[in-house]
């Protein structure tokens, strides 16, 4: 399981827009890379990142290899309600990783 | 009679015209086949094209946020900003970021919508040579607006071995 870090505030002002920061470790291989025979090491990567505020879908990002290595990525929402963030990242190989944040709105 | 010296000066002069002529019509090619985003190499072009289709993309609206002169090409910060309201009849539907010489145009494409409040994203990217770095954003009524800048890259990422 891969580590993900987020960081969401706690609580907002209804209307307000927040920042969300994500951040998950992954080395995200580009496969142009040679190995020591020469042969590029294939690509494993995260392609698509999805962020939802109380099941409804506010962000997505499809990635490519040019995405540096732990993608972090950095956007916004406006605060409408309680309740709780997901974020989902999945990729090459089968990955995929979860991740959720609980906010309270004012 | 033309000597040695004649002849290569008038070959190079023929080459020079020839080649001249040659830019000029790849030049004007480039500019007919995408408009602002012009004199970029083919692959970004084509890349750009399957986002925005036959519409045109104009400049402004958008704002590319990156250090003009990166020491290490393995994790760049990138910043897009757009202008827009962000209300549901006037928003940002989605931002493409393109690389000119990186092995692939595509760098990362997201999605937004109205309740982002504010049409903005950060991350990290990897680029592979100095080069020039091209966003496009699609807005809700459809159009496209464009920003690109020039960057360069000291220590290139992607390329080295493992």
């Amino acid at each position: 399981m891969a580590r993900a870090l987020i960081n969401v505030p706690a609580k907002a002002k209804r209307g307000e827009v927040i920042e969300i920061k994500t951040l998950i470790s992954h080395n995200m291989e580009t496969g142009f890379r040679p190995d020591n025979t020469g042969k590029p090491v294939p690509r494993d990567i995260i392609t698509e990142f999805v962020c939802k505020y109380n099941g409804e879908e506010i962000f997505r990002a499809e990635l490519f290899p040019a995405i540096s290595a732990n993608p972090f990525l950095t956007f916004f929402t406006i605060a409408t309600e309680s309740g709780t963030l997901n974020f989902e990242w999945t990729g090459d190989n089968g990955f995929s990783a979860s991740e959720s944040a609980n906010i309270t709105v004012e | 009679m033309m000597n040695d010296h004649d002849m290569l000066q008038a070959t190079r002069r023929r080459f020079l015209i020839d080649t001249a002529v040659l830019a000029g019509a790849a030049g004007i090619g480039l500019s007919l086949a995408t408009g602002p985003a012009s004199a970029t190499p083919a692959s970004m072009r084509t890349a750009i094209r399957k986002v925005v289709g036959e519409a045109s993309v104009k400049k402004g609206r958008l704002k590319i946020d990156l250090p003009p002169l990166i020491e290490n090409g393995n994790a760049v910060a990138l910043t897009v900003t757009a202008e827009s309201p962000m209300t549901a009849d006037n928003h940002v539907k989605a931002i493409h970021v393109f690389t000119e010489k990186n092995p692939q145009p595509n760098v990362i494409s997201v999605q937004l919508g109205p309740r982002a409040g504010q049409a903005m994203f950060s991350t990290r990217i990897r680029l592979a040579d100095s080069q020039k770095v091209i966003a496009i954003a699609q807005m809700s009524d459809g159009s496209f607006w464009s920003d690109e800048i020039e960057v360069i890259v000291t220590l290139a990422a992607c390329l080295e071995g493992v």
